[in-house]
């Protein structure tokens, strides 16, 4: 299992504890992520006001890692799925491709169409699979009640992902969350949109799209709520004080991502996994797992 | 609304365009409002009507109009369309025609901006490096000329200058 990693643009700067307990994990579990300098913007915040130029950025993405002969791994579902969506149209289309690396040879750049993309979080779940993450638990997360919110672009364009799972009803994260021993929620519109993408469009919009989803989750006595996206982590977790304030609420809810959670029960130490850099406190989460 | 006001072409110019190509299968029964999560909070985004505006060729009210941006693209529209007309492609195609008529919303013309100078939508600061080094992360670096060469080609570093 070997991987060209695909940071992205938020991870980097603003979702540093789950680019950490990505890398971290991924170690413990023998996935080799593989940094690549030249990687940039996968084109997804260009596709609304010129899909050329984005449908440049993402095949040159691709290109690079195929020079490399690897595939990407994602820690982010809107590069995922940005990058899967232009792999699948090239892949289609004979005449677009051509079309598009005559553009791209002028930066020295060609792509074939040889490479397969997959969010982290998917390749914990096909890769190495669930077996082989119940083998190395030392620290299972019993009595903890979580919430999942697999994020939007996880899923779908579902034709993209060839459908490895229902977009309406998807079960991964909630069984990766289980096999480590937490319970999971259910909760009101749980396959609801963070509202990330359009907050610097309309941030009332956005801010109530978010905060619709932690009454939900807050309702369901959760201890927490578990994702796997920077995007969706910036709207719960950074903006949560925001949030708070705006609609006059109290949450106080901790928002991890997978990996963070995974590495808890992986028995690795809680510093290294960022849990510190987490914007609302996770220390009664902490104490509940002794730690 | 006069009907000499209208284009009948703008359809065709929304199906000739990258995502727009499904749009004259909407037979306009509401689907993509009713699981909108937008919608939910804000009805003035409403993605039935906007098909149907461009169906109807309003051309300048729709491409002028601040809902056409509100789309959040969480594609829950395209995934239950009965005829897979693929709304959050369409706004995209939407968008793309919007822009060329001129209407950029500005935060569009910032992303741009960013993405050309930096090959990133969010700069990485000499401080967030500091950061990564503390940490034990590799440093990215703070431009990318490829990115920036192709944004040149394409034409996207002349969007920015399109007004407010």
């Amino acid at each position: 299992m070997k991987y060209a990693l695909f940071l992205g643009c938020l991870a980097p700067v603003m979702g540093r504890q789950f680019e950490l307990s990505a890398r971290k994990v991924a170690e413990a579990l023998g996935v080799e992520l593989v940094d690549v300098e030249d990687f940039a913007c996968c084109g997804f915040p260009l596709r609304s006001v010129n899909e050329e130029t984005a449908l440049l950025l993402s095949t040159r993405d691709l290109s690079i890692a195929e020079g490399k002969s690897l595939d990407i791994c994602t820690i982010c579902t809107g590069c995922a799925s940005t990058l899967a969506e232009t792999n699948k149209e090239l892949s289609h289309d004979h005449e677009l491709r051509e079309k598009v690396n005559e553009k791209l040879q002028k930066v020295g750049r060609t792509y074939k169409g040889k490479v397969t993309v997959k969010h982290f979080v998917r390749v914990l779940y096909e890769d190495v699979g669930l077996e082989k993450i119940k083998s190395q638990i030392k620290n299972p997360l019993e009595g903890l009640k979580l919430a999942s919110h697999y994020g939007c672009h996880y899923l779908k364009p579902s034709d993209v992902f060839n459908k490895f799972e229902d977009p309406e009803v998807p079960r991964s994260l909630d069984q990766l969350i289980s096999v480590l021993g937490a319970e999971t929620v259910e909760y009101e519109d749980k396959m609801h949109c963070c509202g990330g993408v359009i907050l610097d469009i309309d941030d009332n919009i956005a801010l109530a799209m978010a905060q619709r989803k932690l009454e939900h989750i807050s309702a369901m006595d959760a201890d927490a709520m578990v994702l796997m996206c920077p995007l969706c982590g910036s709207m719960y977790d950074r903006n949560q004080r925001v949030i708070e304030r705006r609609f006059n609420a109290a949450y106080n809810l901790p928002v991890l991502f997978y990996t963070q959670i995974l590495g808890l029960a992986l028995g690795i130490d809680p510093k290294g996994l960022g849990l510190d850099m987490n914007r609302v406190k996770t220390s009664d989460l902490l104490s509940k797992l002794g730690f | 609304m006069e009907v000499t006001k209208l284009d009948p072409t703008f359809k065709d110019e929304v199906s000739n365009t990258r995502g727009g190509q499904n749009i004259k299968r909407c037979y306009q029964c509401g689907t993509c409002n009713v699981g909108c999560p937008v919608r939910e909070i804000e009805e003035k985004y409403n993605p039935r009507r906007i098909i149907r505006m461009t169906v109807l060729g309003m051309k300048k009210r729709v491409l002028s109009s601040d809902f056409i941006w509100l789309c959040s693209a969480c594609y829950t529209c395209n995934e239950r369309c009965p005829q897979d007309v693929r709304i959050a492609d369409v706004m995209n195609a939407l968008k793309n025609l919007a822009v060329k008529e001129g209407y950029i919303h500005s935060s569009f013309a910032k992303r741009l901006e960013l993405i050309e100078t930096n090959g990133r939508l969010f700069p990485v600061s000499q401080f967030d490096n500091t950061k990564r080094k503390e940490l034990g992360l590799p440093q990215i670096p703070p431009k990318n000329e490829e990115v920036q060469e192709l944004c040149k080609l394409t034409d996207s570093n002349k969007l920015t200058n399109v007004g407010e």
